[in-house]
């Protein structure tokens, strides 16, 4: 009885063909679950996985309870796990895969993803980041009255020192061409 | 000697840390290196974009490399940004052995009938201070005396990982040779390349706000934290009230850009050095800035009849 649960525990789901994951998982299969990652990781403390228990699941291919996870959306890019790693996994690189993955796969996870689709979304409009723009954009996308209001004080500091401008259209468009070259390309994979 | 770069100052110097475009390039002038600004330059992606597409993640910074390889006569690229850096970078490095992928990127650049070759080499600012420019110049430019002065070098995350070019990522020095060329004292701490929470402070903010309060509570003793990125100048600086919930300290920390000091030392005006647009500066910061550092003494007097 107990082995059944075990086994039903590991159950493996069935994957999307999509060779980003091969990939993600023949990098993460070095991994030998040391845990260097973990104690390294500054926003280890707001995780609920830790980064090691992250890179099992995804050796074990369960990828549902990885998208239930907040533990990759909480990773600032630092780079300190990629440091220290002794099998040469680049931990940092695997986080973003799955924000990426999770935005694609996960109906749930396209919220969490906003802020980063908004900023690519502000660079194929305006060329160069437009930083106001950019913040309302995504604010809007939350819609949440309490999440913007958060940056109510911030908004006031930045506009007392001269910081917040309309957005520049100097180069609007001007990416337009490698964007849509890009998303051709994506597509093709 | 007079240095000549390729300049990519990145979309934020242009927006919120603009004080970080003219100090640099105000600093540049002094010191005799000649900036030209890569003609077109657009959005490296910061560090958003590699959440969305792995492949704008290269093409967008290999736009800008191939603009300086095919429209300019120099290879050498400043830029002041961590991120604009690392993400130039990253293309440099991956497609060193990667073939398969430079060609995926030159197949998206040739829309733009562009072309990157390897040619191009981003130098982050203090990579450019310490090995082109070099402390004695530095040292030579110097005129005040800034021996009073006690400052936490802040490098933050991206400019040594993962790829750590021009210093050591696990004891990095390179900021600490310049403060120490400028007389100014670095202080020792240990939370120096400790990430800020980067784009977390949007995403996350009460992760991005611990690490914030850390930070500055171990930098509180220093009379300020010299920063290398608007990311972690903003982070620091911006959000000192919240952080003080989260354990930071309740006294404002001042926290400017490293050409920021140096402009200071160099003997140039709050003017020129935008200095008017940082967010946090405490009034001992103010008044050194009006007196001098050199007698800290006189300096806490000063501090007291103004409060």
């Amino acid at each position: 009885m107990r082995q059944m649960t075990k086994h039903q525990a590991l159950t493996i789901t069935p994957l999307p063909q999509d060779s980003e994951l091969c990939e993600l998982q023949a990098m993460l299969s070095r991994c030998m679950q040391c845990g260097t990652c973990t104690a390294s990781c500054p926003n280890a403390q707001a995780m609920d996985l830790t980064p090691r228990q992250l890179w099992r699941l995804v050796q074990l291919g369960q990828l549902d309870r990885i998208f239930e996870s907040r533990t990759f959306w909480m990773c600032s890019s630092c780079y300190t796990c990629w440091l220290r790693c002794p099998r040469d996994v680049e931990p940092t690189r695997a986080m973003a895969a799955l924000k990426r993955l999770a935005g694609e796969h996960d109906r749930a996870s396209r919220r969490k993803s906003a802020f980063y689709r908004a900023f690519a979304g502000n660079i194929r409009r305006y060329g160069r980041v437009q930083e106001t723009a950019l913040m309302s954009s995504y604010l809007t996308s939350l819609a949440s009255p309490r999440r913007a209001l958060e940056f109510t004080p911030i908004g006031m500091k930045m506009l007392g020192k001269g910081k917040l401008h309309p957005p520049s259209r100097a180069f609007a468009g001007r990416l337009e061409l490698l964007f849509r070259k890009v998303d051709e390309m994506e597509e093709r994979t | 000697m007079t240095h000549h770069y390729a300049y990519y100052p990145g979309c934020s110097l242009l927006e919120s840390a603009v004080e970080y475009d003219r100090s640099v390039r105000q600093v540049m002038d002094v010191l005799d290196a000649e900036l030209t600004e890569i003609p077109d330059w657009t959005c490296c992606g910061a560090s958003a974009v590699e959440s969305v597409s792995r492949l704008l993640t290269y093409v967008l910074p290999a736009r800008n490399l191939a603009l300086v390889e095919q429209l300019m006569d120099v290879d050498d690229i400043l830029v002041p940004c961590s991120a604009c850096y690392l993400n130039l970078l990253r293309v440099v490095e991956d497609t060193r052995h990667d073939k398969k992928l430079l060609a995926q990127i030159n197949e998206a650049l040739s829309v733009e009938d562009l072309r990157y070759t390897g040619r191009a080499k981003p130098r982050h600012l203090l990579d450019i201070l310490i090995n082109d420019v070099g402390t004695g110049a530095i040292a030579a430019r110097t005129e005040r005396d800034m021996s009073g002065f006690s400052a936490a070098a802040y490098y933050g995350c991206q400019i040594l990982r993962p790829y750590p070019v021009f210093d050591d990522p696990r004891q990095p020095r390179s900021m600490h040779l310049v403060l120490e060329a400028l007389g100014v004292k670095p202080m020792a701490w240990d939370d120096e390349a400790r990430c800020c929470g980067a784009s977390l402070m949007v995403t996350k903010p009460e992760a991005a706000l611990a690490s914030v309060a850390r930070i500055l509570d171990s930098a509180s003793q220093a009379d300020a934290v010299v920063t290398v990125c608007p990311m972690c100048q903003i982070n620091l600086e911006a959000y000192q009230s919240k952080a003080a919930g989260y354990g930071g300290p309740r006294e404002t920390v001042s926290v400017v850009y490293l050409p920021q000091l140096m402009g200071l030392a160099f003997g140039c005006t709050e003017d020129e050095l935008m200095l008017n647009k940082n967010m946090s500066l405490a009034p001992r910061f103010r008044a050194g800035m009006r007196q001098g550092w050199a007698t800290q003494g006189s300096l806490e007097e000063t501090v007291v009849e103004e409060a």
